[in-house]
């Protein structure tokens, strides 16, 4: 439905071209997040990778910095809209993390999960293959605590409401269950350039 | 938990039914639209704007009425010159015309007259917006629930419905009112002397919703952490970086 009087600003074309469908670019990087940004103290920091309730692995902030390194540079697109380009990002690989604890995905999905309590439900296929890390540090300098420091997931193409805040372990479930979000019906997948928000988008 | 719906969330045509200033830079949208599923108060919609050739930008606003069966909703929207959808709102939307929307949406930053009080709301300048839908919707429908409002603006004529909140603090027994301006006589941005006096005036929070700004919100938050209160009895919504 075309609306009366609307033109609109069309950004450049090399802009448009990286724009998924309904986003808009934005310079700055605004912080979207349930509750008060947690307060995590390094030395309590863990990191956990669990089957169901049974761990698996866990690391400590100094054995997790001291992981392989992997960056990634490239643009992000949030649900709410906006889209950042050229973010970039270092931390340890979900690839690199699972060759640490030694193991292969026990299972196809898994949900992340953040010390604030949150959660968000990831095929394993989507964080393989160098699709994914849990990054440590934003723009050459620690992630600051209100965009998900110490570490929090990086999925860059998928909504980013995937990339939890503040993760603090991953687990892996028998079969795709619906994260925070998710729950309260947002996509189960998250696709942006499906322009997958909502549950049936 | 609000249930959620399982069915697509479909765009729908909405009526602008009445357009009405608010302060010199934020006026009402009163549109006319009827949801497929119920509405909660501190949820938004997605409007969507469509020019000739195709080209779309999408918004997202908050709710600012309570939801209700009038079949219509109003939204503040303030005219940002560097916004292409507030700049339509501001200098082409006219009533009669119709516009694209979907929603409600947002299953986290809202409160049902079930989740009781004590409440305590947290608003920075248009961050007010779905506090706003809470208020109404808590003097409509649980006016038992014990409420306490600060309102954050730079200037007082910035303060959206400020007539409103007056009225609202003086014949609502069970609803308190501070309103806090920073860059007036006096003005002084939110402390904790000033946060220990809302928690003293409303007791010890069930439930916290604070919307603004990132800064103003973190600010807020972390105040209201010092204070003692429990992470989880804290939502936050921010606009902005």
């Amino acid at each position: 439905m075309v609306t009366r009087g609307f033109t609109g600003r069309r950004p450049p074309e090399a802009t448009r071209e990286r724009l998924p469908p309904g986003q808009y670019l934005t310079e700055d990087f605004p912080v979207l997040q349930l509750g008060p940004t947690p307060r995590i103290d390094l030395d309590r920091w863990r990191f956990t990778l669990r089957e169901g309730s049974r761990p698996l692995k866990t690391w400590t902030w100094a054995e997790f910095e001291a992981l392989p390194r992997t960056t990634w540079s490239g643009d992000i697109h949030c649900v709410t809209k906006w889209s950042k380009f050229d973010t970039a990002w270092e931390g340890v690989s979900f690839d690199d993390i699972l060759a640490a604890a030694g193991i292969a995905a026990p299972t196809g999905f898994l949900l992340a999960e953040g010390y604030d309590d949150y959660t968000t439900n990831l095929p394993v296929a989507d964080l393989a293959g160098a699709k994914a890390m849990v990054a440590t540090r934003y723009a050459g300098a620690p992630i600051t605590p209100d965009h998900g420091g110490p570490a929090r997931l990086l999925v860059p193409h998928l909504y980013f409401w995937k990339s939890a805040k503040w993760v603090k372990g991953l687990r892996f479930t028998q079969r795709d269950e619906a994260g925070f979000w998710e729950l309260r019906g947002y996509h189960m997948y998250g696709d942006p350039w499906r322009e997958q928000r909502f549950t049936g988008d | 938990m609000i249930e959620p719906d399982a069915r697509p969330l479909a765009w729908q045509r909405a009526t602008i039914l009445a357009i009405t200033p608010v302060t010199p830079r934020v006026r009402s949208y009163r549109l006319g639209v009827a949801f497929d599923r119920p509405a909660h108060a501190g949820q938004h919609v997605d409007l969507r704007l469509t020019a000739p050739d195709g080209y779309q930008a999408q918004r997202s606003y908050s709710i600012a009425s309570a939801p209700d069966d009038s079949g219509t909703i109003e939204l503040l929207i303030e005219g940002l010159s560097d916004g292409e959808v507030s700049v339509f709102f501001e200098e082409v939307a006219a009533v009669g015309d119709e516009i694209e929307l979907r929603g409600p949406i947002g299953g986290s930053f809202v409160w049902v007259p079930e989740d009781g009080g004590p409440l305590l709301l947290v608003g920075g300048g248009s961050g007010i917006v779905p506090l706003l839908a809470m208020l109404r919707h808590r003097a409509a429908a649980a006016p038992d629930v014990r409420s306490l409002l600060i309102y954050s603006v730079r200037e007082g004529a910035e303060a959206i419905a400020r007539e409103e909140l007056l009225d609202r603090a003086r014949d609502e027994p069970g609803f308190d009112l501070m309103l806090n301006v920073t860059r007036e006589g006096g003005g002084r941005r939110l402390d904790a002397a000033l946060m220990a006096e809302a928690l003293d005036r409303l007791g010890t929070p069930r439930h916290v919703y604070a919307c603004g700004s990132n800064a103003f919100v973190e600010a807020a938050s972390n105040l209201l952490l010092d204070a003692g209160l429990a992470p989880g009895t804290i939502r936050t919504e921010r606009f902005g970086g």
